[in-house]
Order: C-alpha cells, then structure tokens, then sequence
C-alpha cells in the first residue's frame, strides 16, 4: 500500500504475502478470502431463494439443493464469517493493546494457510464428484449412507480449517495475555479485544470435540471403523452431542466479536465512554460460561428425556440475562451521548432492534416443549439467521466500513455504504421475518420443494424477493470496495476523528512494526484521554525510541499447510479400489507437513533487527511496509 | 536473545523457560494448547464410555474379558518412571548441567520407547484374537482413545530425540530451554492421560 | 434517518398486514391452528412467550428510538463532547434483575410442560380384559414413506395414520435406517426417529379429520434424511372410536380379490413384479420393504404428495425417481424382464391398485 509496496512487481507482492507473518498482511488476506467465501456462500443462498420462489421448482434437483443447502451453512459459518472477525481481531487487537504484534507470528500465518487450503479443499468438492450433502450439522446416519466423496471433502476440510482456528484462537490468547502494554491492565481493555479474548478461549475448548467428531467420522468412512455404525454397536447420537458441544460455543464464537464491533462503534460515534463497562465485560464472560453447558437445546426432540430437556432449557434462559445486560448497555452508552450517523454507526444502530428480535425468539425456543414445534421449521432458520445475519453479518459490515482506513489507509464511500446498508437492511428484514410464520405453519426446514396445496407460497416468494435487495446491498459494496482502491485517498491516523483507543493513535496504514515507541497506557480509551489532555504527540510512551526486535518471515506455514491438503486428497482416495496411488499421495503429503515441521525446528530463526537510525529515517519520511 | 550467549550455573536465570518473552508466549501457549488437549481427550473418553462392549449382536468380546492387567500395570509403572526421569532432567537443567539433562533425557526416552514397543504387542495379541480396528464399535472407539494417546508418546519421544540430537553439541541456552522444558510439560501430560487410560478403560473395564 | 424509521414502520406495517391476509396457514398443518392437547399447550407457551417478548421488545424500542432522535450530533452540536457516563450499579440491578423475573415467568410452565408432554407411564396401563386402555401405534421411518403397525390391533399400514380421535394415542418410533422426524404440525411437536433406539411419546386428536378441507392432517418429516426428504409427506385421517374400530375390524380381514378384468389383469401382474415389497394384507408386522397397500384405494394422495388420481399413479410407477429422487422402489424395468410397463400394463396396475380398499 505504500510507496515502495507499488513499485514491487506483482509476483514479489505474492510471494510477499505467501511468506508474511506480519499481523497486518494476514489480516488482509483473512479478509479477502473471507470475502471470497462469503460471496460464494451468497450465491448459494441466492441458489436457495431461486429454488424456493414458487411451489414446485424444479431449478435445482433434490441432490443438488441438499448440497448447496449444506456448503452455503457450511461456507458462511467457518469460511466467511470466522475468517473475517479473525480479519478484525488480527488487524486491530494488536493495536488495541499496543503490542508489536502477536506473540507468535510463525503460527499467525500458519493458522491463517491451514484454514485457506482447508477451505479451498472443501470446495473443490464441486468440481470433483460432489459437494457434502448431509447439512451443515452433517448427522451421522444421513452422512455415513451419503454416496461419493462429499462428506469426505467435509470432514477433511474442516479438521484442516479447525486446526488453523485452533492455532489462531491459542495465538490471540498468549498475545493478550502477555503483551499487552504497561498500563494496559484488563480492566482497561478495549471490548473488542475482551471478546476476542473470550471468543478465543471458546475456540480453545469448543474446536477440539468437532475435530475428534470429524475424525470419528473420516474413520467410520474411510478406514472401516464403526462409532456411528448403528449395526455394528455404534451410536449416530454420539455425533450430534459432540457437534453441538462444539457448535453452540461456535454461536458465540462468532456473536462476541461481532459484539466488541458494535460496542466499539457505539462508543466512538456517541463521543461517550461505554456506559457499565465493567458490566459488559462480565457479560462477556458470563455468555462465553454457559455457552458450553446448552449444548443439547439443539437436541430437545432427540429424545434426551424430560429431565435432560428441562435442565437445558433453564440453563439456556440464562444466557438472556447477560445478553440483555449488554443491550441496555449499549442503549444508555448513546442515551446522553452526541450520535454521528456514519455508515459504521448506522448498522450499529439496526443491530439493535435486529439482534432482540432474534435474541426473543431464542428464548422462545429455549422453551422445550414449545421448540418441539419449532425445532427444524423455517422458524429457526428466521431465528438463527437473525441472530447470524442481524448480529454478526451486521458487525462484519459495520466493521469493514470502520477499519478499512486502518487496514488500507483510505475511507470507504460513506454514500454507497449507506446504499448499502439500505438495500441490505430491507432486504434482510424482507427475507427472514416471514420465515417465523413459514415455520409456524409447518414448513420443515431443508426442503428443496414445497406443494401449492401447503399454502406456503406467497411468504416463500416474499422471502426470496428480500434476498435478491440483500444481494444488491452487497454489489453496491463491491463497488465501493473498487472505487475506493481507485482514487485511493490517504487518511491520518484517526480518520473519524472521535476514535477512543490506541488503534486510531497510529498511522493508517501502520507501519509494520506498529508503534515504533510502546505507548504506556494511562486509562480505559487510553487515546481519548490523551486527546482530552491536549497531548500533541497523540500519546505518551513508556520506552525510549531503540531497536526493535522483529521475526522473519516464512513460506514454512504455507508449504506445511499444502501438504495437509496433498496428504486429504490420498485420505480421501484411500478406500476406492481403482485408485492405488492414493496411499503414495498420503504419505507424500504428510512428509511435506512433517518434513517442513522439522526443517522449522531443527533451523533456528532468529529474527532481526530494526536500528533506531531506521526507525528515525522511517518517522520522517513514511516507510510503512518494510521490506 | 543472544544464542551464542554463553552461560554458567551461576549466570543462569532460576527459571529459564519464561526468562524471555519468547520463553514466556511459549510457556503460555502450550499450558493453553494442553487444556484443548484436555478437551479432546475427554471426547474420547466420553465417546469410549459410550460405546464400550458395544457390537453387532453376538459380538463375544467384552472390556472384563479382553483386557489383561498385569501387562497394562508394568506398561503403567514404565511410563509413571518416565515421567519421574524427565523431572530429574529439568532439574538438571535448571541448574545448567546440561550432560545430565541429556543423560536423564535419554533413559525418559528408552522407558518411553519400551512403554510403546509394550503397547504395540498388546494391541498386536488383540489382534491376533480377531478384536481388530473394525470388528466393532467397542474395538474402533478402545483403539482411537488408546491409540491416540500412543501417537503422543510417539510425538513426545520424537520431540525430545530431534531436541537431544540437535542441540549435543551447543548445550543450553535461553533459545533452547524453553523447548526442553515445554518438550517435559507434554512428557507430563501424557503420563497423566495414561492413568486416566489405565483406570477408566482397564481398572474399571476388567473389575466392572 | 428519520425517512429510515418511516421505511422501517412502513415495512413492519406491511409484513403485519400480509400475515393477517394470508391467515395462519392451512388447518391441516399450520401449529397456529391446534388440533389437539398437545399442540393446543405448545401454543399456548407460544402466545404466553409472544407476550412476555413483545414486551421485552416494546421497552427497548422505546428506549432506542428515544436515544436515536434525542442524541443527534445535528442536535446536539457537532463540538460537543457529552459527560462520559461511566455506569449505574443501580441500573445494571435493574435490568439484571427484570429479565429473571420474566425468565421465571416462563420457566414454571416450561418445567411442568416439559414433564406433562413426555409423561407415557399410563403407556401400559391395562384394562379388566388384558387389553392396553391406550391405542399404542409403533411407527418406522423408512427411506422415504412411513409404516404404521398397531401390535395390539395385529395389523399394519403405511402413509396413512388412522387413529382414533379424543383419546391419547401412544407412538413408540424407530427408523430403519436413516434418522427421521415425526411431525404432526397441527397435532403436536414432532420427535426424533432415531436409528439406534424407540423414542416414545403421545399424541391426542381433538377434531375428526373429516372436517377438514382435504379431509386430512399433515405430517412431516421433520429431519434431513436425503434427496426426497421434503417430500416424506404422510396424512393422518382422526375418525371417533366406533368408526376407527370399523375400520380395524375391516383392515384385519383377508382383502378381497379385484373383481373386474381389467384390475385382474393387474392383480396378477402386481403379484408377479411388485408383491416380493408390498403386502396388500392389512394383517401382519412391520419389516416391509415397501409400503403396505392394503388401504391404497383410501389414500388421500400418491407417493405422500401426488393427487390421488390414476394418471399420478401411473406415471410414479412408470418412473418412480423422477418423483421422489432416492426412493429404493425398482424401476419397472427391473421388474419386467427389462421392458418399460406398457400403457396397458399401467392402467392395469392402476384399476388394482385403486380398488384396494378397507373403507365402504
């Protein structure tokens, strides 16, 4: 993005990226395959409405649709929305607590290529005899009688792609808590990087039973074994209770860091402190707590028993105190404060009412007898979408319009992000809220058809006409998104001019060894209170200027990561008969992933120095890239 | 950090594993990585409880039938040895003497190599009964929650065989010590999953 | 903004008026239309949960929307830097506190719901005679059509639950191979069909089906099973006691044979191709490999979804993948030495078929 990055040749930036364990670079590349994902997984959706428009389709077949149903769940879930709040948190936690950059940079980019081959391998399915078809939720009878290799490609990419979440949610942990900044004690943390915190230890905990599910299911499929064989003693519930174990955290996972968006934005754009930060903070804990003890309200009509059901509906209506405690927060952060309607603002505000209105009918679906009725109806796929799409695609939005000048040193189109937000806005509200009553009058969720004598068919059309405003909502970004790069006009370091943390302290695009002097923090919106002082240099530091200790980059995580994926193309061959080299592909591919494991540690890396001459040079004339 | 630094017992931090940032981002990111680890066992565990004695109809192998405690016992007390070595290996190496170390690494090594080569035979004699991989659901799930532990050890041994050979000839060092006392931590923990192993699957599997 | 809110308030005005003209959905499978105890107290824990939330959602609009016209930088100034507010521990009590009573509100009957709906110990109870007091109908989810035996009565059927209207009927469900779901919209909540073990439960009809418009109830499955899962449709047909035991009486009878020639003539070619998998006999277990058809000439619709007419019937057995993708019923080739059924074969098969029947 700087000077000397557009004078490097093309393949020198690829190759720039490939080897980067800067946090800013992975950043950007969480990002744009993040976005790719989510734009593919939007043409599934797309696909989905087309289907349902009328009574009777016939655009896709009953095959097809079950596996677009499953890689649109599947695709927006671990290779579009996680991607991208790690996109966030890797962008701007660092700068949040004034760290140089994560404590471990090696593992940044591993964490980031595992999750890239992870989901390019799911998706080649397409191309290569059929996507998985079983539903994001992958239950194990349907999947172990599913034919050809779709589940296959699905166990195998998410191991893959939960490795590299794995490894990132470790990496923000450490970085939080060793690297923080003196004077940057817990309770002064940004809550962005609280929920980044929090959401990294639900990762810790909650990825590794689907990876152990995953692998239950590679080995049922692939090597003979039988956990879920029903006729050779295994069990299909099994699999069920270690998917939600993981998936209801996963909920959160993604909704909390969509929640420090949002509180950030609240805060900066009513010019106010949040209102009952320590409030939000434990909030934050607290719905992290219970996420991993609700697990089985996604099982009320398994047949658990009443007691198991009624233990898990209680302890699920908990989790709205916590969740209502933040909303009402965030009310009385802009009650008394100065609103700025920026685009960043605006979806902060829709959030609000979006998120009740899906956080409600969660509570109505903690009730178990009354799920029994709800459960697998188009009145959870209204319920989880608002949650999804109101909560975390809203906060994903939001975010992008306010760290794109951060990331990229130029602000997006504040008009064409209000088109945006309109078309997007509507279009979502249009699309989801009559599926309530789709739901209610017995349309069972994940079918690729309806009858006309169900007297489903004018809400379905309705619905699908909303997503075709949500779909130009996000062309009207991509837009902005080139023309922005386009004219490309710098902005400082705060470009919205109220921001209150030590991320709006730097320059935009930070120079990639972030703060060239570590700042010493004096305060919860530590950057505001210098502000309000009249601090000219924008911040006080804790350390003279000196050398900097720096880490070298790498193409040690990519090539790992390659070989993961040449290593599943030889799992996933290894049981057909006519196909003898897959073994030879297997063992190639895990002597890449281990052989480069063992290159990395028997070669010591070191790093290298960044002279306080350079630094100097650097603070006069605007080198930000590095090498 | 100065890898050529040189060191005496005496200009050698008391705790040289966190006695940098890196030793210290370490230090915490593998205590993190060892509570997902935590998870994954349990899972395993969880779904081994589930599905034990379970097979098709008529299935003739049971946990209070098939396991053997007296193998399983001197396979325990190896590996609960193991793990009393590597400790006198880190003490050696908090006080810098680095020849001790290695010598303590190596017999940690040889127990941890004659614990697997012991649990290759009993799943070899298993075998060899017709309880393969496959025969049942009791089969597959008992041989992924023991297996997996024993790919550990696997990792573990290879972890300080590659960690020995590598540094012989340089000795310690505030780059390596981490590394040492990180490559004991796992030598722990997986000590600690096996006595989970031998008291829910055979303790518990043979007497009831 | 301010037009912003106008469009919102416009458009919740719409969606509110388009559901109040498109109804609650139809009788025969919308849950907002009970038909039963069971779905009568699910809806009811749905309008009380509706209450409790609507109110939930009225004060924090109240709240929001007071805060986005109040606190506007155009009025407020664009310099002015508003009191940072640090928080209220009163206020945190307030709203911590609310939401548990409006939680406990909805716990009570959640609870004592949860337990009522799943309470099957007078599954057993026995009359003087020997006989269970309660109608028990053991349900298996197969891919993808439903078989109904009734032990105690010693007879089957499938697609077509006939069951007896005021009492509580028992269900013990199984699939045979693929998890399903059993879903009854306008009758009660729906229960796994799981393949590993029978899950029990029960159900009451209150309102005899014939009043309906389409003269049935509609099921569902309910959980992703495979390509045809959407169309895993069966009816439920609740008639009073004396005509249900008329009709048990009739199903555990020998069927009669087809009279004239033309369904003759199909009766011996159903027997030839298609008797290896379907039983016409309403007597016997369950483990067919096709559905039973001893009430096909009853049935209100085709393969669970088609109109219940001759010209349907030939075309779903002329082609049965090209109607429910996935199903396991041969194609007619396999059946006749190769050969497609001729036109001739077909309504043959077709004038059999439709005289199956145990009703008058």
């Amino acid at each position: 993005m700087s000077s000397i990055a557009q004078k490097k040749g093309f393949g020198a930036t690829i190759w720039d990226f490939m080897t980067t364990v800067d946090h800013k670079k992975i950043a950007i590349l969480y990002l744009i395959s993040g976005g790719f994902f989510f734009l593919v997984g939007g043409l599934e959706a797309m696909l989905i409405r087309v289907q349902l428009a009328t009574a009777g389709n016939d655009f896709l077949s009953a095959g097809t649709y079950n596996e677009i149903i499953t890689m649109h769940g599947t695709t927006m879930i671990f290779l579009a929305a996680m991607p991208i709040l790690l996109a966030f948190m890797n962008a701007i936690m660092p700068l949040q607590i004034g760290a140089r950059d994560v404590a471990f940079p090696f593992l940044n980019s591993l964490g980031f290529w595992l999750f890239f081959f992870g989901g390019i391998f799911l998706n080649l399915s397409w191309f290569m005899g059929g996507a998985p078809d079983a539903g994001w939720t992958n239950y194990a009878s349907l999947a172990l009688a599913s034919e050809g290799h779709g589940i296959d490609f699905y166990s195998l990419g998410l191991t893959i792609s939960g490795f590299g979440t794995l490894i990132a949610g470790i990496n923000f942990l450490v970085t939080i808590i060793n690297m923080r900044a003196p004077g940057m004690t817990y309770m002064r943390m940004p809550l962005f990087t609280w929920t980044t915190f929090v959401a990294s230890a639900l990762i810790l905990l909650a990825f590794p039973p689907l990876t152990v599910g995953l692998f239950f299911m590679v080995f049922d499929r692939m090597f003979g074994a039988s956990f879920f064989a029903v006729e050779m003693g295994g069990n299909t519930i099994i699999w069920e209770h270690l998917f939600w174990i993981f998936g209801h955290p996963e909920v959160y996972i993604l909704i909390l860091p969509a929640f420090g968006i949002f509180s950030e934005i609240f805060a900066i754009f009513s010019r106010k402190r949040l209102f009952g930060y320590t409030a939000l903070v434990f909030a934050t804990i607290l719905i992290g707590f219970y996420g991993f003890m609700v697990w089985a309200h996604h099982m009320f009509t398994v047949g658990l028993g009443p007691t198991a059901n009624a233990v898990f509906a209680l302890a699920t209506m908990i989790i709205a105190v916590p969740t209502g405690i933040k909303i009402f927060n965030w009310l009385l952060t802009i009650w008394g404060g100065n609103i700025s309607f920026t685009t960043p603002m605006i979806y902060a505000v829709a959030f609000i009412p979006s998120f009740v209105a899906g956080g409600v009918t969660g509570v109505m679906q903690a009730i178990a007898p009354l799920d029994y009725q709800l459960h697998d109806s188009y009145f959870i796929v209204a319920h989880f979408h608002y949650v999804i799409v109101g909560g975390v695609v809203l906060a994903i939005l939001a975010g992008t319009h306010l760290y794109w000048p951060k990331m990229f040193g130029t602000m997006l189109s504040e008009k064409l992000g209000k088109w945006t937000f309109w078309f997007f806005f509507i279009g979502f509200h249009l699309t989801f809220f009559i599926q309530h009553f789709l739901g209610l009058m017995g349309m069972p969720r994940r079918v690729y058809t309806f009858g006309a004598d169900q007297g489903w068919d004018l809400f379905n059309a309705i619905s699908s006409a909303g997503a075709v405003l949500m779909a130009i909502g996000v062309i009207i970004l991509l837009v902005n998104v080139v023309m922005t790069s386009i004219k490309n006009e710098r902005v400082g370091n705060d470009p919205w001019g109220d921001g209150r943390t030590l991320e709006w302290a730097i320059a935009s695009p930070p120079p990639f060894y972030n703060f060239a002097q570590t700042p010493l923090v004096r305060g919860l919106d530590t950057f505001w209170i210098e502000k309000m002082d009249g601090n000219k240099k924008g911040m006080i530091y804790a350390e003279p200027l000196g050398d900097i200790h720096m880490p070298n980059g790498s193409i040690i995580p990519f090539v790992i990561s390659l070989g993961m994926f040449i290593a599943s193309f030889g799992a996933l061959y290894f049981l057909d008969g006519d196909k003898p080299w897959a073994l030879a592909v297997l063992i190639i591919g895990l002597v890449i992933t281990f052989g480069s494991m063992l290159v990395r540690s028997l070669k010591d890396d070191l790093g290298f120095h960044i002279t306080k001459a350079e630094l100097l040079e650097d603070a006069k004339g605007g080198n930000t890239d590095g090498h | 950090m100065d890898i050529n630094q040189r060191y005496t017992p005496q200009s050698w931090p008391e705790h040289p594993e966190t006695a940098t940032m890196e030793g210290k981002n370490k230090f915490i990111g593998f205590w993190l990585l060892l509570a997902a680890e935590t998870v994954t066992f349990a899972s395993l565990f969880a779904t081994y409880l589930a599905l034990k004695d379970k097979g098709p109809s008529g299935m003739e192998f049971s946990a209070a039938g098939l396991f053997e405690l007296p193998l399983v016992f001197a396979m325990t007390m190896i590996l609960l040895t193991s793990s009393l070595t590597s400790v006198y290996a880190m003490y050696h190496m908090k006080n810098h003497n680095f020849k001790a170390m290695q010598a303590w690494l190596g017999i940690t090594v040889l127990l941890g190599a004659t614990f697997l080569g012991l649990e290759i035979y009993e799943f070899n004699h298993y075998v060899h009964l017709g309880f393969g991989y496959t025969n049942s659901a009791f089969s597959s799930a008992f041989y992924t929650l023991v297996g997996t532990h024993g790919a550990h050890v696997l990792f573990g041994l290879s972890w300080f065989i590659a960690l020995m050979l590598r540094n012989a000839k340089r000795g310690l060092n505030m780059y390596n010590a981490p590394k040492f006392y990180l490559a004991s931590l796992y030598w722990h923990f997986i000590d600690v999953v096996w006595v989970f192993i031998f008291t829910v699957v055979y303790l518990m599997g043979v007497i009831g | 903004m301010m037009k912003g809110i106008k469009k919102w308030r416009l458009f919740a005005l719409m969606t509110t008026l388009l559901v109040f003209l498109a109804g609650c959905g139809r009788e025969e499978i919308s849950t907002l239309i009970p038909a039963g105890k069971v779905a009568q107290d699910q809806f009811n824990l749905l309008i009380l949960s509706s209450v409790v939330m609507l109110f939930v959602i009225i004060v924090v609009s109240i709240i929001f929307v007071l805060a986005i016209v109040k606190f506007r930088r155009s009025k407020m100034g664009e310099d002015m830097i508003p009191e940072q507010v640090e928080g209220s521990a009163r206020l945190e009590f307030l709203w911590t506190a609310v939401p548990i009573v409006l939680l406990l509100i909805l716990a009570v009957p959640t609870v004592y719901s949860t337990f009522d709906l799943a309470d099957v110990s007078t599954m057993d109870v026995q009359t003087e005679d020997g006989n269970s007091s309660h109608l028990t109908v053991n349900v298996t989810g197969k891919l993808y059509w439903w078989e109904f035996e009734y032990p105690e009565q010693g007879i089957v059927t499938a697609q077509e639950l006939v069951v007896p209207t005021d009492e509580r009927v028992y269900f013990n469900l199984i699939s045979a191979d693929i998890k399903h779901s059993f879903w009854i919209p306008s009758i009660g909540g729906k229960l796994d069909v799981n393949p590993e073990n029978v899950n029990t439960f029960y159900l009451e009809f209150d309102q005899e089906s014939s009043e309906l418009e389409d003269g049935v109830f509609y099921g569902k499955c309910a959980e992703l099973c495979g390509p045809s899962h959407a169309l895993m449709d069966f009816k439920v047909k609740s008639v009073d006691r004396e005509e249900f035991d008329q009709w048990v009486t009739a199903m555990q009878e020998e069927p009669t044979p087809a009279e004239d020639a033309v369904a003759q003539e199909g009766q011996e070619l159903f027997e030839q191709s298609c008797i290896a998998c379907h039983a016409t006999s309403g007597v016997g277990g369950t483990g067919g490999v096709g559905p039973n058809l001893a009430t096909f000439g009853d049935r209100n619709r085709i393969a669970g979804y088609l109109e219940h007419d001759e010209e349907n019937l030939k075309n779903w057995i002329a082609d049965p993948q090209e109607y429910k993708p996935g199903n396991l019923m041969p194609d007619p080739e396999s059946l006749n030495d190769g050969e497609p059924f001729t036109e001739q074969q077909l309504d043959s098969l077709a004038a059999y078929l439709m005289g199956l029947t145990v009703e008058e």
